[in-house]
């Protein structure tokens, strides 16, 4: 069951034309894909499209109702390849996954899909995980757009255009035989905004139809000499039938004025950061009402040739924003002017910053530069910023601290690395290759752990190459959510199969954690459409991986002591640990409610929860280097003779102890106590705890009676 | 058609994740959606979730002028510096981050920030005090906001029974910076039908602080000092520091004889005072009153600390008192009537044992490597229970013999060895061996810790042994820095060999 549930959302999937649909915009692409009449989607969680897996796991129901099938896929390779289904029939299908990340994974099924073709409508999501809040490489999905022609849906952000899009984009891929990609930028994802809904639509030739009547095209097949034929008929037919289909129902958009001699051509999801660039010069209003020509390309690959000789021809100069590097866009329009041999200047990068993300700022910076050099009347008209005041806030800089991400209170990824941190301190410093996954935070403070991260399961292959007679063996970590992306085969199936001799921990916390927390493989939930509690264990064991140890993330000293054996043991061969215990999000989210329920209901409840005495905290902040739980921070020094503040445990901490492991292990300091609090006390609670107040206090009452004496 | 007038209400609410400012998001949205508006919302959602700063950003257009013009407006998806109306901060740095980024400008943005704190772990991790100044962002927000309103949400949402999510919301109801009435507000709150009673009573005190009404309930004072008449016994005691110490150096004089007495004894107590009162002399001798007595002053304070070191006997006492057991209860907010099991994770090794025997005995016993695996695992002793607190109780009574023991034999000579030193750069370096007095914090804690902080005490003493000349107070203050900095003591050496 994923973080975020969906359940009461998804039944405004069910509304009919004519009513308004309110919500975010991962609900709204789901709508436009029943809308649109798909018989399939699948696809992998990763922000920002996690969520929209998330929706579409919830919404099964619904769609259940229309014959559509819903894969929880393994990984974007498998999503991709489920496209397969749209080669041979008219069926519509969707793939969706966070890019470029996940592009870079289906690519190999990506390029297939696109040399065959499709019939039936066939489309990429994809979640462009770029700019603010990204947590991967910055680099543009249009890249692959480009080699694979697939073509590249970037509406403007607003849900009726999203909606829109998607819509048409099935015609454009059936029109064209080509798979369409849909680009949706990290804010679009959980935008909220409304649009007006269609009645959703059943598909009149379903997957059973399909299944039914199977249907055979060699030509459709990637093996020559169908390859060939292939490349030749994405330059002589489908690409001219989508520069048609594009031309004909006006996807990309002419916008603002008619007039003048400078335009501007702008990707759709960057169309709203202009116009509020604009409207802060004074150039346009809140509805875009601007007199500046403005191209708008809902489509950025391909581009029409014509459109944009059309636009530039009476201009001087167009400006271009063109968010990401390469300036793909740049180069192409540079060439469509070259041969149409039109002499209007493209102002593209050589304003714009080369790297980062197009902010409103950053847009407006770069209109106003274009507008000085190039359109000279009209900077006079706006209202253009004075060169920035100089308001020095450069202190503040130095005052406010940055807040990475790290471990959730409670975290059992904690143990691992706190671990690692002590045997670090037996055994000497060792290179730790990371994966993808929130254990990839052991490379933030506190922990500073981890070398490198190559992509999500690829934990163990990173390591792969530290093969020789050293005396230190190197860790890799892989999470239960990159062991079934493909870790079990690029990880352990290959350390097994070439004698790697390195040491792996895998967590596994029962989720996808980073995600979202979905099920996977070996879930412990019970999962009503999927199967879960395929324990990782039997699948290494099963490809032949043979040391192998499951220790409970929490028991540190298990952690310790098994981590210790691994790097030293004489045994050749990977070295698996599996670290146990369940995500803590996740958990708290099922146990929570329970034993609030539980406490209502009149039974007897216990809860853990830990805390710092101030009488004994020296003050020097070891327990939060070596954990660094959220819920053990600062507080003043009660101490009127000391400066430095002291430890506290908040009061959402969820009990799970390993801040009075770590003061154990590491031995710390006598500081940290469990308080076990009793709800709904037994009768033998009761008694015990009368005899126990009553001994200790007369114990207690004797002693500060003695300290009264020269107490003062 | 005429260009339209009207601009978008632009709110950026910061937050860290898991404080609701999703929620109060949503809220907002709604509120504004029955007053009229259209909203679009939009955040950026993902790692920064775990435990990061998230900016949840809202903009908002009135209905109406939809209607008339028949279009639908362009919103933004992203704050623009300078062209924010409402920025509300759910943390004192969240508000400071804001005003960093140019969101808060003095010609539009009313600010609303909590001024608690919660600290980034860039701050925890120091191994002194690495807190950033709060001061600084109160100075900002005040110079470049429009308006600043500023109180503690965290408290008021406590004083509330809710959660932060509503004070900050009733704080921008109460702000007036969004043309909602009240009343739109609450009845989103009641709308969403969880925990309205208290939600609502919350919000009324953001409301209310907002505008100004109703301070936030002050913490606790710490306890004042016991105003009665104390007891004959130390009666003479404390007039010795009246007698005998400047009265700048009075408060933790007697602070430091309170907790001398309290590890051990009335003598204990005296040995203090008389240690203190050697060195008034040479602060005395060497014009401590021209520099305002700082020495005395500040070995009042590290002495007492010194002093009344954490052996086994001191923890077992501290954690058995009966205001121990009161405070742990109120820290986990216990309620009046229940009950609380409390367990101390111990770890004492071969080195405390021995540390607490007869000093003979104890170094014998240190020596006896086969003891160590008694000792090798932590205990988890139960100190609500009769079993672990008579244990505990027991071994507090060592307090008896604790002048024999080997911590206290060493712990006395490091003293001893410490004030001769003190006393030595005095005579030649004052303010040298004010910093060589304050280089006491390093020796604290227990286990690692202490072993850690005494080796690089013991460094820095090493190489203050016969320094002279300009600039030794600086450098005995970088040295005790640097002790600081990193736990291999990496910044130490460097900073020891700088000189060398």
């Amino acid at each position: 069951m994923a973080e975020r549930s969906f359940a009461k959302e998804v039944e405004k999937l069910r509304i009919g034309a004519g009513e308004e649909f309110a919500g975010e915009g991962i609900l709204a692409v789901t709508k436009a894909l029943l809308q649109s009449g798909i018989s399939y989607v699948g696809g992998y969680q990763g922000s920002p499209i996690s969520h929209l897996l998330d929706v579409l796991a919830d919404a099964q129901d619904i769609m259940g109702e229309l014959g559509i099938r819903f894969e929880a896929s393994a990984n974007e390779a498998a999503a991709g390849a489920m496209l397969a289904a749209s080669v041979n029939y008219p069926l519509r299908g969707a793939v969706a996954w966070k890019s470029v990340v996940g592009t870079n994974v289906a690519s190999d099924a990506l390029s297939n899909v696109a040399s065959g073709g499709v019939k039936g409508g066939a489309m990429i999501i994809v979640g462009e995980d770029y700019g603010e809040g990204s947590s991967i490489m910055q680099e543009r999905t249009h890249a692959f757009a480009m080699k694979s022609q697939i073509w590249l849906l970037d509406p403007r952000p607003n849900l009726p255009s999203i909606v829109s899009m998607v819509e048409k984009g099935f015609e454009l891929s059936e029109a064209s035989g080509s798979p369409v990609m849909l680009e949706l930028r990290v804010r679009s994802c959980h935008l909220y905004g409304r649009f007006t809904a269609k009645d959703n639509v059943r598909p009149a030739f379903g997957l059973k139809q399909a299944m039914e009547n199977p249907v055979r095209d060699t030509d459709r097949i990637v093996l020559p000499p169908a390859n060939f034929l292939h490349e030749r008929e994405k330059i002589a037919q489908r690409w001219p039938a989508a520069v048609e289909f594009i031309k004909r129902h006006k996807l990309n958009e002419f916008l603002g004025g008619h007039l003048g001699d400078v335009g501007i051509i702008v990707q759709g999801g960057m169309y709203n950061n202009l116009i509020r660039a604009l409207e802060l010069v004074g150039l346009s209003d809140s509805f875009g009402q601007t007199e500046i020509p403005i191209y708008c390309l809902n489509v950025t690959y391909p581009l029409i040739d014509s459109e944009v000789t059309g636009f530039c021809a009476d201009k001087k100069a167009v400006f271009l924003i063109e968010e990401g590097q390469p300036e793909f866009i740049e180069h192409n329009i540079n060439t469509i002017l070259r041969r149409a041999d039109l002499q209007t200047k493209l102002i593209g990068k050589e304003t714009m910053p080369l790297a980062g993300e197009y902010t409103g700022q950053v847009i407006k910076d770069g209109l106003v530069r274009f507008l000085r050099e190039h359109a000279p009347k009209l900077a006079a008209k706006a209202a253009l910023p004075p060169e920035p005041a100089g308001t020095n806030l450069a202190p503040l800089a130095d005052v406010v601290p940055a807040r990475p991400s790290g471990f959730c209170t409670g975290c059992p990824e904690r143990p691992i690395f706190t671990a690692m941190k002590l045997v670090e301190k037996e055994i000497g410093e060792f290179h730790v290759s990371g994966d993808i996954g929130c254990h990839i935070f052991s490379i933030l403070p506190p922990f500073n752990l981890g070398n490198t991260t190559m992509g999500y399961g690829l934990g163990m292959a990173g390591a792969a190459a530290f093969q020789s007679d050293s005396k230190q063996r190197t860790v890799s970590v892989m999470g239960d959510g990159g062991f079934w992306h493909n870790g079990l085969t690029s990880g352990v199936g290959h350390a097994v199969f070439n004698r790697n001799d390195g040491v792996t921990i895998l967590v596994d916390n029962g989720y996808s954690a980073a995600t979202g927390g979905q099920d996977i493989l070996s879930s412990r939930a019970d999962n009503r459409t999927r199967t879960t509690k395929h324990p990782m264990e039997n699948a290494i064991r099963g490809i032949g991986g043979q040391w192998v140890r499951t220790v409970r993330s929490y028991d540190l000293e298990a952690m310790t002591s098994t981590l210790t054996e691994a790097m030293t043991t004489p045994f050749k061969g990977p070295k698996i640990i599996i670290a146990e215990s369940e995500c803590m999000l996740n958990k708290q989210r099922r146990v929570k409610p329970l034993v609030a329920k539980a406490i209502k209901g009149g039974k007897r409840v216990v809860k853990e929860r830990f805390g710092v005495d101030a009488d004994t905290c020296s003050g020097d902040h070891s327990c939060i280097r070596l954990s660094g739980c959220p819920t053990l921070t600062l507080r003043e020094n009660p101490d009127p003779l000391r400066d430095d503040p002291v430890v506290q445990v908040l009061d959402d901490c969820v009990g799970c102890g390993h801040c009075g492991e770590t003061a154990h292990a590491a031995v710390l300091c006598p500081s940290f106590y469990r308080a076990d609090m009793v709800f709904n006390p037994s009768r033998w609670d009761r008694w015990r705890q009368a005899l126990r107040s009553a001994v200790i206090g007369f114990f207690q009452a004797r002693a500060a009676r003695r300290r009264a004496l020269t107490a003062f | 058609m005429q260009a339209s007038k009207t601009r978008p209400i632009n709110i950026a609410i910061m937050a860290l994740g898991g404080q609701g400012g999703g929620v109060m998001a949503d809220w907002t949205v709604r509120a504004a959606e029955l007053a009229g508006f259209r909203a679009q919302y939009t955040s950026v959602q993902g790692v920064a979730q775990r435990t990061g700063a998230t900016i949840y950003y809202i903009e908002l257009f009135p209905e109406a002028e939809i209607t008339a013009r028949g279009k639908e407006p362009v919103l933004a998806l992203m704050p623009v510096p300078g062209d924010v109306d409402v920025v509300v901060g759910s943390e004192l740095m969240e508000a400071g981050r804001a005003v960093m980024r140019g969101f808060v400008t003095p010609e539009r943005t009313t600010l609303i920030g909590s001024t608690h704190r919660v600290f980034a772990i860039s701050e925890k991790i120091a191994m002194a005090d690495g807190r950033a100044d709060g001061g600084a962002v109160h100075e900002a927000a005040q110079a470049r906001a429009k308006r600043w309103i500023g109180f503690d949400m965290e408290a008021t949402a406590r004083e509330g029974g809710s959660v932060i999510s509503a004070v900050m919301f009733g704080a921008l109801a109460g702000s007036g910076a969004l043309p909602i009435p009240r009343d739109v507000f609450e009845a989103v709150i009641r709308e969403s039908g969880k925990a309205v009673a208290t939600n609502l009573a919350t919000f009324a005190l953001g409301f209310d602080r907002a505008r100004g009404i109703g301070a936030v309930t002050a913490p606790p004072a710490p306890e004042a000092p016991q105003a009665a008449e104390p007891p004959a016994a130390v009666k003479p005691l404390l007039a010795r520091i009246e007698a005998e110490l400047p009265f700048i150096a009075r408060e933790f004089a007697t602070e430091g004889l309170r907790r001398t007495i309290d590890f051990q004894d009335l003598a204990y107590g005296a040995l203090y005072l008389d240690r203190l009162q050697q060195a008034a002399d040479w602060d005395a001798a060497n014009g401590g009153s021209a520099r305002r007595h700082e020495l005395i002053r500040e070995l009042a304070r590290h002495l007492a600390l010194w002093m009344t070191f954490d052996d086994t006997f001191r923890v077992a006492d501290l954690k058995t008192r009966s205001s121990r057991f009161e405070r742990f209860r109120a820290e986990v907010n216990a309620a009046p009537d229940q009950i609380v099991a409390v367990t101390e994770f111990m770890h004492p090794r071969l080195k405390e044992v021995a540390d607490s025997l007869p000093a003979g005995l104890g170094r014998w016993a240190a020596r006896q490597a086969w003891l160590g695996r008694w000792f090798a695992k932590g205990r988890k002793v139960q100190t609500s229970s009769l079993r672990g607190f008579l244990m505990l109780s027991l071994l507090a009574m060592g307090r008896r013999w604790r002048r024999s023991t080997l911590r206290y034999n060493h712990e006395n000579a490091g003293i001893e060895a410490w004030l001769m030193q003190v006393r030595q750069l005095a005579g030649a370096d004052y303010a040298a061996a004010v910093e060589l007095v304050r280089c006491q914090k390093l020796i604290r804690g227990y286990g690692e810790t202490n072993e850690r902080g005494a080796r690089n005490f013991a460094r820095i003493m090493a190489a203050v042994e016969g320094a002279s000349g300009a600039g030794l107070a600086t450098r005995i203050k970088r040295l005790r820095d640097a002790a600081l900095a990193d736990e291999k003591g990496e910044k130490l050496a460097e900073v020891l060999a700088e000189a060398a």
